[in-house]
């Protein structure tokens, strides 16, 4: 449930108020989220019970302690403000279930919802109840890598430089500073030389462009991607940002949309990968200038695109608000708290049902092959993922995020541990059909006089019955 | 006594990093590479005796940067791959290559760079590391992962640390060697696969510069390929003050023109390569083709190349005098006539090929013996220097399943015996590590130095074979550092000035030139089981059982008759034989029997 105190400014308390300041007000709003897996497994038993707590919204209604100063008034037009840390001003007035309806909308905006929760059980809700953005956001892991790179197909005709580091530490490290709590990051940055798109654009007469179509952008990835090389140093995904200065002979490159409309940011972001921006040089102003042309880039403006498509990728952008918000700009973290807040839940749910589903695989493996040795550390890290993860939950039930996010944290590490340890590996043992493969040559032969004869007495004692019959 | 020549030859070693290590003079970065980044690219073209010709690329990235743990993570030319593998793991200097075919010493001249066959990989590391082990087990897995090479192969039983033979090569402030890694695995091919990765670590790839000419379906259709990474720190100026790390990518690959040119030892560019040259990488500030000219025994005017080289560079490279003509790619002047550059050389007069020269140092080593219990290992060191003596490092790794007995060592020359005045040896464990022998020999003039040792075949648990077992077992190389007399004496060279494949083994002083060797890998059998034992016991055993279990139920179930002789004539004698053996033989004969109860009943 997400406790919410609304306090009212001396002036402001609904004429149709029931009770007395201050009461407590619970509402529940439960979302269903069918249970089945696509993979057909079952569906881990806590992920129900999880849901039906998560949403709806407990209220404290209070009156305005006398000694604060008074807000400042509402702009005309706006009747709700949403701050940067967590807190919203809200226009009263026209009686409590208006009011009652407005904090429902900004909880939602604010906290959770039934599309964020889906989105967080991405891989364990069936397609049909996701929308397309669902699968977008990453995974959650103990750590991301962030990871620049400059391509250049055409270092003859242009030397690009950027000034990469100034551009990381001015406007990407505030924002990784504020997602610290989430997870750890590490951010480098390279330049590629004849990394080439795998797909030739389409020249276009009219604007004397090149274009590159929307439905061609899924294949620019993979030939790209095997010149970006993979992290040798840790395990954690790669979320890569790509900035693509196009050859001399295929530039200006425009991206299209569906409707062949030029993309305002010629960037597009690939789920759960990363983002390429297409970066234009303007052609020199006369012909004779002398190749290669030295070029800066402009880091404001790649950063900016980068940026909102990390929000993307994270999970934490906007979502549509309705008209009557205003939203404070969370300044130069680029994240409000309650965005963390919502990203903080988020990650835990996941977590809580990736233990659920490791644990689940873990105890279907046991049934299948009962003779499998569980060892004792095995069992002790099973053990402390159960705790973990009733812990999380009970600490998500009080509201604390922080220790509800540690101890999913905490929870999954362990789990993996015990399932990925390698004195589980299946193939060290042998299923029941497989033993019988192998003692069939003795038993087969042997089984062979064994069933002659008891279709022999069978016969004879047959006989035997019909014989006096016979006799008489 | 014995002390003595070992000191001085570590020092020669030590000495020999110097002028390497005092790289002066920074060579002006390529195009906006941004601070201190210079990439310099070189093909170094040498035609060999008996017509083969070999060729040697060079491409040298040189950051101006700390590479060392968390300090940088914006790469530009250097690769981000190997600079996060150097970072994250704590190498101070890594020496990786990976070769198919041996280069035969005796008959090409010393290599250009030598290079085991199979996957050799030593690394320093930083003594920070706190655990080295561990490092270097992280190390070679993630190498077998960049390289798509069977490195990860590499763990106790085949790594050691070696305490002469292999210093570091780049700046370092101690050579404590518990901090070294060496580990060779003969075994390994090297094909294509290998060779793609190796070409995206260069910052142009293969898509211009020299790089261009590296095609796969040419270079693995030669007699030797060696593929290799070496990466070291170096001084960033002449007062050293400041560390630049350096990575070099060399690739050298033997041609064999003689048999392919229809018998004649002419060649061009395109002939080996299929490929020509169109320009030079934009990124690199040199870009430089070598052509070795040398004339032999004054008769210059034998050889021809075209077209005409941009200049004629000589030098004195492994105690020779040498020749080069030499096209620099950058300088505009060579793609006026012609869009692209093919080099050729055309011999004016068949030459005679008797004439070997032999190098000054030269080594084989073969196994004997017979039997599957003991044999011998022996290596056999050339000395042809006419009138001077030298010091040699030999090293000898060989796996546990070959116990050596140490007592048998017996090193001869000239059929006295030479006593080493250095000797390491770390006996192996079952299992855990392989011997480690090492010795400093000195080599007297114009002599064959044999070593030899015998050895005991261990037999191996039945899982511990490889899949082939027939084939053989491999021991690695041994390998064979000197400090080779010079004949003729060597100026001091600037290595930012001089061309690359003078400078990863700079010469200490004047007299003598740094050689490392490495011999053909042995193949030693092994007593292999039968490894379908098992199954035929298990086939023969359900047999055996299933029989005597089938006959002892008849036994048990038959109701037995007193049977009348019969005094019938031949033809029923032979049906009561039939029948008798149907009812031992046959298990399915219960019906048949009792029928013949039945009828012997009624006589």
């Amino acid at each position: 449930a997400v406790p919410v105190s609304v306090v009212f400014t001396p002036g402001s308390v609904p004429a149709d108020l029931p009770r007395q300041l201050p009461y407590r007000d619970v509402r529940e709003e439960p979302v269903p989220v069918g249970c089945k897996t696509p993979t057909g497994r079952r569906c881990p038993r806590s992920l129900p019970e999880l849901l039906w707590v998560a949403p709806g919204f407990l209220a404290r209604w209070q009156s305005q302690p006398r000694s604060r100063p008074s807000p400042p008034r509402l702009p005309q037009g706006t009747n709700v403000y949403v701050g940067k840390h967590r807190s919203a001003l809200v226009r009263a007035g026209q009686g409590l279930a208006a009011l009652r309806a407005r904090l429902q909308q900004l909880t939602r905006v604010m906290s959770f919802t039934a599309s964020s929760i889906a989105a967080a059980l991405a891989d364990r809700v069936p397609d049909g109840q996701l929308g397309p953005d669902a699968r977008r956001h990453l995974k959650s892991s103990l750590g991301y890598e962030i990871t620049f790179s400059l391509l250049n197909p055409d270092p003859k005709s242009h030397d690009v430089d950027w000034d990469i580091e100034g551009a990381v530490n001015r406007y990407v490290q505030p924002v990784l500073d504020k997602l610290s709590v989430v997870a750890n990051f590490s951010v480098d940055s390279q330049i590629l030389y004849y990394a080439v798109l795998g797909v030739t654009p389409r020249f276009d007469k009219e604007s004397s462009s090149f274009l590159l179509s929307a439905h061609s952008l899924p294949h620019v990835i993979n030939p790209v991607e095997a010149r970006l090389g993979s992290s040798a140093a840790s395990l954690y995904p790669v979320l890569n940002f790509l900035l693509y200065v196009p050859e001399r002979s295929h530039s200006p490159l425009y991206i299209q949309d569906k409707d062949g409309a030029p993309v305002p940011t010629n960037a597009f972001h690939s789920p759960r990968w990363g983002g390429i921006m297409i970066y234009n040089i303007e052609a020199p102003a006369s012909p004779q200038a002398s190749l290669p042309l030295h070029v800066d880039v402009d880091m404001v403006r790649v950063m900016e695109v980068f940026l909102a498509q990390l929000r993307l990728l994270f999970g934490i952008s906007r979502e549509e608000l309705p008209p009557e918000f205003q939203v404070e700009s969370p300044g130069n973290e680029g994240l409000a708290d309650w965005e963390l807040d919502r990203l903080l839940w988020a990650h835990t749910v996941e977590n809580i049902a990736t233990v659920a589903t490791t644990l689940t695989s873990l105890a279907q493996l046991l049934d299948q092959i009962s003779n499998i040795v569980i060892k004792d550390d095995v069992a002790s890290e099973v053990y402390r993922a159960v705790a973990s993860v009733q812990d999380a939950m009970a600490e998500l039930a009080e509201g604390r995020l922080r220790s509800a996010f540690q101890a999913s944290k905490e929870a999954v590490t362990s789990s993996e541990r015990a399932f990925f340890d390698p004195s589980l590996l299946h193939l060290l043992y042998f299923p029941d059909d497989q033993k019988f493969a192998i003692y069939i040559p003795l038993f087969l032969p042997m089984a062979v006089p064994i069933l002659l004869s008891l279709a022999k007495i069978l016969r004879e004692a047959r006989q035997r019955k019909k014989e006096p019959t016979k006799m008489d | 006594m014995a002390a003595g020549p070992l000191l001085l030859l570590l020092l020669l070693l030590l000495g020999a990093a110097g002028p390497g290590a005092a790289a002066a003079a920074a060579a002006g970065p390529g195009p906006g590479l941004g601070p201190g980044a210079a990439l310099r690219e070189e093909l170094l073209l040498r035609p060999l005796p008996a017509g083969d010709v070999a060729a040697a690329f060079q491409f040298r990235t040189r950051w101006d940067a700390d590479l060392r743990r968390g300090a940088v993570s914006h790469y530009r030319l250097f690769p981000k791959a190997l600079g996060q593998l150097v970072a994250a793991q704590g190498v101070r200097e890594l020496h990786l290559a990976l070769t198919q075919g041996f280069w035969r010493t005796r008959s090409w001249g010393q290599p250009p760079l030598g290079a085991p066959a199979g996957a050799e990989l030593w690394v320093w590391f930083q003594d920070t590391v706190p655990d080295v082990d561990k490092a270097w087990k992280e190390l070679s897995n993630i190498l077998s992962g960049i390289f798509c090479a069977s490195l990860n192969f590499i763990d106790s039983t085949n790594t050691v640390t070696p305490t002469a033979s292999f210093k570091p090569l780049g700046l370092a402030n101690g050579t404590d060697h518990r901090l070294l890694r060496y580990a060779v695995l003969p075994r390994e091919v090297v094909c294509t696969e290998n060779l793609t990765p190796w070409k995206k670590l260069l910052p142009c790839g293969s898509k211009a510069g020299l790089a261009v000419l590296l095609k796969a379906e040419r270079l693995f259709h030669s007699s030797y390929h060696s593929q290799a990474v070496h990466i070291r720190p170096i001084c960033r100026d002449a007062s050293c003050l400041a560390v630049s790390w350096e990575l070099r990518q060399t690739l050298t690959v033997v041609f064999d023109s003689f048999t392919s040119g229809q018998g004649k030892k002419d060649w061009s560019l395109f002939k080996m390569f299929s490929r020509t040259l169109t320009d030079a990488c934009p990124l690199a500030s040199e870009s430089k083709v070598y052509v070795d000219i040398s004339p032999k025994n004054e008769e210059k005017e034998f050889l021809e190349v075209t077209p005409t080289p941009t200049s004629v560079h000589e030098a004195v490279v492994q105690g020779d005098k040498r020749t080069y003509a030499v096209y620099d790619l950058l300088s505009p002047s060579l793609f006026n006539s012609s869009r692209s550059l093919n080099v050729q050389l055309k011999w004016k007069r068949p030459q005679d090929s008797q004439e070997l020269s032999t190098p000054v140092l030269h080594a084989q080593r073969y196994v004997s013996g017979y039997g599957l219990q003991t044999g011998e290992i022996s290596t056999l060191v050339h000395n042809t220097h006419p009138y001077r003596a030298f010091p040699v490092v030999l090293l000898e790794t060989v796996p546990w399943y070959l116990r050596l007995y140490v007592h048998t060592l017996t090193v001869i020359t000239k059929g006295k015996e030479n006593k080493p005045s250095y000797i390491h040896y770390q006996p192996a464990q079952d299992r855990k590590r392989p011997h480690l022998l090492e010795m400093l020999i000195q080599l007297p003039a114009n002599s064959v130095t044999k070593i030899t040792i015998q050895f005991e075949r261990a037999l191996l648990k039945w899982t511990e074979y490889t899949p082939d077992p027939n084939h053989g077992f491999y021991v690695s190389p041994s390998v064979l550092s000197a400090l080779v007399p010079s004949v003729v004496a060597m100026k001091d060279v600037d290595v930012e000035e001089s061309p690359l494949f003078a400078s990863l083994f700079p010469s200490s002083d004047g007299s003598s030139y740094f050689v490392r060797l490495y011999t053909e890998p042995l193949l030693v059998n092994l007593p292999t089981p039968d490894f379908s034992m098992p199954y035929n016991v298990i086939c023969l055993t359900c047999t055996v059982v299933a029989v005597c279990y089938g006959s002892f139920y008849n036994l048990l179930t038959r109701t037995f008759h007193v049977e009348e002789p019969s005094r019938g004539g031949l033809a029923k004698r032979l049906a009561n034989i039939i029948q008798n053996l149907e009812r031992v033989c046959n298990l399915q004969s219960l019906p048949v029997m009792r029928r013949a109860g039945v009828k012997n009943e009624g006589h």
